[in-house]
């Protein structure tokens, strides 16, 4: 079966992201009030051969693990859909 | 002595560590494609500055899992002398040879400067020739190099004396206004438990020759040849 799959990367809470820091200040000066905490991730998508949705998401867990993502500096949240 | 400078897509300060290793010190060197599965028996590892792969993913991310990873994480583990300066700083850490991570600079901007360096432990091959205190003047060009520890393992760092370098002033003050890319207690480079695998970002190897500007770098590629004659590693 083929699924297709996405994970959401995000800076981890007790970690400065000044790339969403500058991006909260940007807004400020727009007058955007009441916009805060602003985080900066990153967002992939793949699909993947697998038996079965369980499957597929173990697969991509451990692929978070080995590569797509540092644990020490990021977040991640997995969706997995049937195509 | 015999050093390998590894060679990544992207890697653009190889040629520093190779003209360093070899013209200014007098070392047979030898380049290694990232691609190879051996270091033809050098007794020093350099990870040389750069864009591996762009820094695509994460700086270093995709280096780090590169198949000569597995003969430089052999060297290192049987207490090879392992330098990663710059980029190869940020690859060693995405490798887990050495701890924490490097995250964007504070400052949002890319830093191409000199800056001073205050050392910090004469305990390593690294650093053996220099003093406690002595201010070091290298260059740095970097985007992300911003060093993030947890607090447990700042502690661990700390007591076990494993920060060689932090950034200071002129005249070797440890201050913030001295810390050029936000890095947690003005860390500059850090060791590996083992003491042989030194990752650092700024640039020994641009910094190794007068008419560069400052020969400062050259103390720690000195060092490390004090170091290999005397214990032979």
């Amino acid at each position: 079966m083929q699924f297709a799959c996405e994970i959401i990367i995000s800076p981890r809470r007790d970690i400065l992201d000044p790339e969403g820091d500058a991006i909260g200040r940007s807004l400020g000066r727009l007058h955007f009030e009441g916009a805060s905490d602003v985080r900066v991730g990153k967002y992939m998508t793949l699909q993947l051969e697998a038996d079965s949705a369980e499957q597929a998401r173990e697969r991509i867990t451990e692929m978070c693990r080995q590569l797509l993502v540092n644990p020490i500096t990021e977040d991640y949240e997995l969706s997995v859909r049937s195509l | 002595m015999k050093a390998a400078v590894v060679i990544f897509p992207g890697s653009n300060c190889d040629h520093d560590a190779l003209h360093t290793c070899e013209q200014v010190m007098g070392w047979s060197t030898v380049p290694v494609w990232h691609e190879s599965a051996s270091l033809s028996g050098a007794d020093l590892v350099i990870l040389p500055g750069g864009f591996s792969y762009g820094d695509y993913l994460r700086c270093g991310a995709i280096a780090g899992r590169s198949p000569i990873m597995t003969a430089v994480k052999a060297h290192a583990e049987k207490g090879g002398l392992t330098m990663g300066i710059c980029n190869g700083f940020q690859i060693l850490i995405e490798a887990g040879l050495l701890p924490g991570a490097l995250l964007r600079n504070s400052c949002m901007e890319f830093r191409c400067q000199y800056v001073h360096l205050r050392v910090e432990t004469a305990d390593s091959g690294f650093t053996r020739s220099l003093q406690l205190g002595d201010v070091l003047k290298l260059p740095i060009a970097h985007g992300d190099g911003n060093y993030f520890a947890t607090e447990d393992l700042l502690q661990e760092l700390n007591a076990e004396d494993r920060i060689p370098f932090r950034y200071c002033t002129e005249r070797g003050g440890v201050l913030p206004e001295a810390n050029p890319n936000g890095s947690l207690e003005n860390i500059a480079g850090v060791l590996n438990k083992g003491r042989n695998v030194l990752g650092m970002m700024p640039h020994p190897e641009r910094a190794s020759e007068a008419i560069l500007g400052s020969a400062d770098g050259r103390r720690i590629f000195e060092s490390l040849a004090g170091a290999f004659a005397e214990v032979g590693w």
